[in-house]
């Protein structure tokens, strides 16, 4: 509870600190091309893969009852509402996530925040929040990048390998996945899942033991913490969104 | 007394009800080098934590340019500190920024000098500490010393009236220890800063210091100027400045009974 009322505070303090931080908006586009432009490489290979797989189980699945041209649908609602917004916040935690609790630890340790706050510097608004920004910003478009990726994998199974219909596989897709309900609903996921995996991430470094050990506990627990809210989140959001 | 730029009060700090300070008293004069020692986990740098803010005492308190440190509010507290410089004990310096960025930071946050200006002004800085030529260096291509340096020229960058240093000696080797000692008082009379140091190294210390206070078991167990402090007959400061191994602050730490602890 004292580090939930903790993180808390820490949120409050970066809401509070956000005007400074976009007076410095170079801070936070720096932080973009760290925690979203260098997570590129790591979404675009999952999110092919995840599509292959989308259209190779779907297919073989569909096929049994006579319907292997839904496989569009199929693979791009599948992304769209929740494996594009659920596997990016995965692996946003693992990459960028963990990458923000080391440094921010490791700045602790080794007293760098310190020597800001005696420079009269605010480590919340010069490293704090530029990262959060940076992680809600660039969590949506990482996880519309994984969707579009993954529609792409799953068309090269389908249709070139496969041998699905061409026309069939794009207009049942233009068909049936519909902007406001399957793609907002993601994108409003993606955001929510960026807001809490950022949050973790900055909170456990800024948290942690200013040791060795202290930052690698931080670390464990920014994956850990974040995997599992991403889940509970996506449940929660689920219920809401499309029951 | 109204020389004095900061003034310690009655102050006593600890965590929980543990005191490391008990109602200690120390005053620093405008334009001296004052040195804080004592042994490892004494608390020294707690006392430039109180002084800089960073920290809030039990009792008594910690008066910077007349204003009480710990009544300011975050903003009060900035303002206080734009005019302090600190020295950590490894220079935490910003490694993901360059040498000539570091000393700069405090600049681009507090000034809207244009960059020409804040060019000048860092190879001033680093030509001080003599280390121009190493502007274009990331952290963690410089030895101990020359970490030092850079956060000692970062430390002045905005020329404070306060500079304290953490441990400067630390870790250093015989030359840039010299170096160390030598910029300390240049850029105390240059600037006519007030330092204050806080160190166990005694050999360097006592060469330059112009105020000596020694912190044991929470108070200040003695203080004066070097040589009085030299000629000093406490068991104390003759155990530190003599480097003596066993004396008021014993070889053994409390332990329960040595042949019961050994079951003889």
């Amino acid at each position: 509870m004292i580090r939930l009322g903790a993180g808390t505070r820490l949120f409050f303090l970066i809401l509070i600190y956000s005007a400074d931080s976009f007076k410095r908006i170079h801070l936070i586009i720096k932080e973009i091309y760290f925690i979203g432009v260098l997570s590129l490489v790591i979404i675009i290979v999952s999110a092919f893969f995840v599509g292959m797989v989308l259209g190779l189980q779907g297919y073989y699945t569909l096929e049994k009852y006579g319907s292997s041209e839904a496989i569009g649908v199929l693979v791009a609602l599948s992304l769209v509402r929740e494996l594009g917004p659920v596997v990016t916040a995965l692996l946003f935690a693992g990459r960028a996530g963990t990458a923000i609790t080391a440094e921010i630890g490791l700045m602790k340790a080794t007293e760098q925040l310190s020597a800001m706050e005696m420079m009269a510097v605010s480590p919340v608004a010069r490293i704090i929040a530029p990262r959060f920004w940076a992680g809600i910003i660039s969590m949506p478009l990482l996880a519309s990048i994984f969707s579009m990726v993954g529609v792409l994998g799953g068309y090269l199974i389908a249709v070139p390998i496969i041998g699905v219909d061409d026309g069939a596989f794009w207009s049942q897709m233009q068909a049936n996945v519909d902007f406001s309900n399957d793609i907002i609903d993601g994108v409003i996921k993606s955001v929510v899942f960026g807001f809490a995996c950022t949050m973790i991430a900055l909170f456990e470094g800024f948290d942690a033991p200013p040791t060795a050990e202290g930052v690698s506990h931080a670390t464990t627990r920014t994956v850990v913490i974040s995997s599992l809210a991403v889940l509970g989140l996506d449940f929660v959001l689920t219920s809401f969104m499309f029951v | 007394m109204s020389n004095n730029l900061i003034s310690i009060e009655n102050l006593s700090f600890g965590y929980d009800k543990n005191l490391i300070h008990k109602d200690i008293n120390m005053q620093f004069s405008k334009g001296k080098v004052s040195a804080i020692m004592g042994g490892s986990g004494c608390g020294k740098t707690t006392i430039l934590k109180l002084i800089g803010g960073q920290l809030a005492p039990n009792s008594g308190r910690v008066v910077v340019e007349g204003r009480v440190v710990h009544e300011q509010n975050r903003k009060g507290i900035y303002q206080l500190r734009r005019k302090m410089g600190m020295l950590f004990q490894h220079g935490a310096l910003f490694t993901d920024l360059s040498v000539y960025e570091n000393v700069a930071f405090p600049m681009r946050e507090h000034t809207n000098l244009p960059e020409n200006i804040i060019r000048d002004l860092v190879l001033l800085k680093l030509n001080a500490v003599g280390l121009r030529g190493a502007h274009s260096k990331m952290p963690t291509e410089l030895s101990g010393g020359m970490a030092r340096r850079v956060a000692l020229a970062r430390a002045v960058a905005l020329d404070p009236d306060i500079i304290m240093y953490d441990e400067p000696f630390a870790g250093l080797d015989p030359i840039s220890m010299a170096v160390i000692c030598d910029l300390i008082r240049t850029l105390n009379d240059a600037l006519g800063a007030t330092s204050i140091i806080v160190t166990h190294d005694v050999a360097e210390t006592f060469l330059f210091a112009d105020y000596i206070y020694f912190v044991a078991d929470g108070v200040v167990a003695a203080e004066g100027s070097p040589k009085k402090l030299l000629a000093s007959k406490l068991p104390f400061v003759r155990q530190f400045i003599h480097s003596e191994k066993d004396g008021p602050v014993p070889f053994h730490i409390k332990a329960p009974n040595y042949r019961s602890d050994l079951a003889l």
